[in-house]
């Protein structure tokens, strides 16, 4: 009696959660979304950017063969229906699901081949081109020295075959919205960045430009019942003080915060139960140039023992807990915790002035020296980070200034290396290989910047060896070394992983925390139950 | 008068390729790079960002760009945005009139509040009506814009919710309002105090003396002597407003969401987008240019006494 009394509790929870399931998803509904960087929408041609603030709203009008799944952190399939590898380890047979663009043309392997040279066509010179190089012969045809990708082909009509120069994973390498399958009777207009066709959940119903991005259901999208809203809004509301009045109002369905207002957020027992926060794989750093020279000749950021000294003397949780508000998790090293192949348990820095004070006199520095520090206005990694750490670096006889600038000239200095240290925020995921190739020397942008990277030997042997692996678990393992290695040899001052957090009314539901960047919301699982105040508005 | 106006339109010609040369110096001389702006928060490769340079012209000298940019403007091309793709003429008509919607309706309520409590002001000299009205109007001059904006929008919006916090709706009276008000508060003050400058001048001069000594009421003497005299002042402070109100949106825009060319503007200055900045620039040096006319002509409605032959 007791096991059947038990029995049919098990039984009456699972037939609750499957029934609560499927009775909880409601259809319909409009949500007032928002679209926080910048006073713009720039274009909604996937192809022709890679800021952040188009691609929120590009991908959910257009997606690719491969999407983001925020849930597992990795990639997965989108358009693909299925994805198998030949033995080299280089080529990959892809078959389509059956899907349909906004114009209501079926998906072929032709539009992939087709959006993928569009991409890639020199002539076009598109901001998202670089996404494929890893595709044999698409560097060639970039360079103008072909005239297609030659490591496309077509199978069948609902089948293609992609080679790639390395053995890369491709996931990894065409997730990223800018790879987007767009239809040509529509993509060689002049206007398809304001008038975009795509096969996404969500069609352009109408854009008025500095305002707002109306968006409507594509009830033909290939994913059964999504996407589940009828209308998406995206307001375009670059202060953050006013989205939170306008949070407040109820006027939007949910809001981007920074740090100001996540403390409120966070203290507020009400407000504080929707809300959720991942860390972003963004890790803000300061970089050093190893060819920073001081009067004498010397230069102290090609010793190894200077830099570890940054690392120990400056403590890192405390200007995270006051001067980001707790808006942030300290780093532990390059790779952020939502990257493949974070440990919890790498080495990492504490806050020990003492072993930084000892380190600079072992280097030689025990006086110090004076630095210029280049650093932007955000207020997350700009120069108000560089002032929180300025008292602790003097500790260690570290005289610092700090050069303030606009983005414009701190991304023109950054890139030509024209620094002595600068403070930035490093992309440092999803595919850990190819963000930490960055720090080998055959890197475009080691090469690139030069003498102000360093070569690290160890390092790159790992990296090497860990991009030549195909046991997955075994990449991962010497991901890890390799990650280990670049916190051993200080190549930046680790400070901290963004906190990204969204607020959402309590009528909202189905928002993930999105490792890659906050604002990527695939809109099409997210829904609204009866209390929204736009619940039934079409 | 015909002759004055014409040669006033002839003199824009050499002001507009005088500040057009300006600009242009300036603007290249600016550090920083439109092509690395269109990654994000992605530091783009140096292929990439010179094929984009080459895509919008930038590889050209100096003196090219520059002729090429005169010849487009003389036909009215103002060119192609770099980040958007889109024609500048295009992108800044979209933005034309939410601007001058919101500077209009500022003016107005500026006026139609500043002017009056001016007047009333200076009329009442020293009493404590005129001591509470400067006051207040130190405090519109002095308050913040931004800070203004997200009190009337706590008030109004969030805890009375009568009208929108942000947005241009569909070109909606109740959107307009509070941007139009944020907007006028500071306008409104300096007027105030133009006007009880002008008012109070003008009540010490002779002529007003012997109109009440010949017993006019003084309902007369301030609607027909006074004002009309300070017309003159009020009117050049107005015009002057309202053709700097163009580039002054920028705060009121970005708080409100307003798709306005000041909020533009300083958007592509920051990401380099030169076609746009210049674009903008040509619009306000236009409409500034044009109001400035425009009050010199009303100079000589307001006041008999200035003629232009």
């Amino acid at each position: 009696m007791k096991r059947m009394g038990l029995g049919l509790v098990v039984l009456a929870l699972v037939l609750g959660f499957y029934s609560a399931d499927a009775l909880a998803v409601r259809n319909g509904g409009t949500f007032q979304w928002i679209a926080p960087y910048g006073i713009s929408i720039d274009t909604l041609d996937p192809a022709a950017t890679s800021d952040d603030k188009n691609i929120l709203v590009i991908l959910n009008i257009h997606r690719g063969l491969f999407g983001w799944d925020a849930k597992n952190s990795t990639y997965k399939l989108d358009l693909a229906e299925s994805m198998t590898a030949d033995d080299d380890g280089l080529t990959y047979v892809i078959k389509l699901k059956d899907a349909k663009f906004h114009n209501g043309r079926t998906i072929t392997a032709d539009d992939v081949i087709y959006s993928y040279n569009r991409l890639a066509d020199p002539k076009k010179s598109f901001a998202s081109s670089h996404l494929l190089v890893e595709i044999d012969g698409a560097q060639a045809y970039l360079d103008g020295k072909a005239d297609h990708i030659s490591g496309l082909e077509k199978i069948d009509d609902k089948t293609v075959r992609i080679k790639f120069r390395n053995p890369v994973d491709p996931g990894f390498q065409l997730w990223r919205y800018g790879t987007a399958i767009v239809p040509k009777e529509a993509a060689e207009n002049e206007d398809f960045g304001s008038n975009p066709i795509g096969c996404g959940p969500f069609k352009l119903q109408k854009w008025t430009k500095g305002v707002e991005i109306v968006l409507v259901k594509n009830p033909e999208f290939y994913e059964p019942r999504k996407p589940y809203l009828d209308k998406l809004i995206y307001k375009i509301m670059a202060d953050a003080a006013a989205r939170d009045m306008a949070f407040q109002a109820g006027e939007l369905d949910a809001n981007l915060l920074y740090a100001a207002q996540y403390e409120k957020f966070k203290n507020d027992p009400k407000l504080s139960k929707h809300m959720m926060e991942v860390p972003e794989m963004f890790t803000r750093a300061v970089r050093f140039n190893p060819n920073f020279t001081l009067a004498d000749g010397r230069k102290p950021f090609s010793d190894k023992r200077v830099r570890q000294a940054v690392n120990y003397a400056i403590n890192r949780e405390l200007i995270v807990e006051k001067y980001a508000k707790g808006k942030a998790y300290p780093a532990r090293g390059f790779l952020a915790p939502t990257t493949p192949g974070f440990d919890p348990d790498c080495m990492s820095y504490e806050y020990n002035p003492e072993k930084a004070k000892q380190l600079m006199k072992e280097a030689g520095y025990a006086k110090g020296f004076d630095l210029t520090v280049i650093a932007g206005t955000s207020t997350a990694y700009g120069a108000g980070v560089v002032e929180a750490a300025t008292p602790f670096l003097k500790e260690i006889g570290i005289k610092v200034t700090i050069d303030k600038m606009e983005n414009a000239v701190l991304y023109q200095k950054y890139s030509d290396g024209e620094f002595d240290a600068a403070i930035a925020s490093h992309s440092s995921g999803p595919d850990p290989i190819s963000i930490m190739y960055r720090f080998h020397s055959n890197s475009p942008r080691f090469k690139q910047r030069g003498e102000t990277s360093q070569k690290i030997d160890s390092f790159e042997q790992i990296i090497d060896l860990a991009a030549a692996t195909r046991d997955p678990a075994m990449r991962l393992e010497l991901v890890k070394i390799a990650n280990d290695i670049l916190t051993e040899e200080a190549v930046l001052w680790f400070y901290n992983y963004n906190k990204a957090v969204i607020a959402y009314q309590p009528w909202v539901h189905d928002m993930e925390p999105v490792g890659v960047e906050m604002m990527y919301q695939h809109m099409d699982n997210v829904w609204v139950d009866e209390t929204s105040p736009r619940a039934n508005q079409k | 008068m015909f002759a004055f106006i014409i040669r006033r339109i002839l003199q824009f010609i050499p002001t507009v390729i005088g500040i057009s040369f300006i600009m242009f110096v300036l603007l290249n001389v600016l550090p920083g790079s439109a092509a690395l702006m269109t990654g994000g928060k992605e530091i783009l490769s140096p292929e990439i960002v010179k094929k984009l340079e080459k895509k919008w012209g930038l590889d050209k000298p100096f003196h090219v760009r520059y002729l090429n940019y005169m010849v487009g403007l003389a036909k009215g091309d103002l060119g192609t945005s770099f980040i958007r793709g889109d024609k500048v003429r295009d992108i800044i008509g979209n933005r034309l009139w939410p601007t001058l919607k919101l500077a209009v309706a500022a003016l107005a309520i500026a006026c139609f509040i500043g002017i009056p409590l001016g007047f009333y002001s200076a009329v009442k000299q020293g009493t404590w009506v005129d001591t509470v009205t400067m006051v207040g109007a130190v405090s519109g001059v002095s308050m913040p814009q931004f800070w203004s904006a997200l009190l009337l929008m706590y008030l109004f919006s969030v805890v009375l919710r009568w009208l929108p916090t942000f947005g241009y709706g569909n070109g909606d009276l109740k959107n307009l309002i509070l941007p139009a008000v944020t907007l006028g508060i500071g306008y409104m003050a300096l007027l105030a105090r133009t006007t009880r400058a002008a008012v109070v001048e003008v009540l010490s001069q002779d002529y007003i003396r012997t109109a009440h000594a010949k017993g006019l009421s003084v309902l007369f003497i301030n609607g027909k002597h006074v004002f009309r005299n300070t017309m003159v002042l009020i009117l050049t402070t107005i015009g002057m407003q309202f053709g700097s109100l163009m580039g002054e949106t920028v705060v009121v825009e970005t708080v409100f969401s307003w798709p306005g060319i000041g909020s533009l503007m300083v958007d592509s200055i920051f990401l380099r987008d030169t076609p746009v900045t210049q674009g903008c620039i040509m619009l306000i040096i236009f409409v500034f240019m044009s109001v400035n006319l425009s009050v010199d002509i009303l100079y000589s409605v307001v006041d008999p006494r200035i003629r232009y032959d």
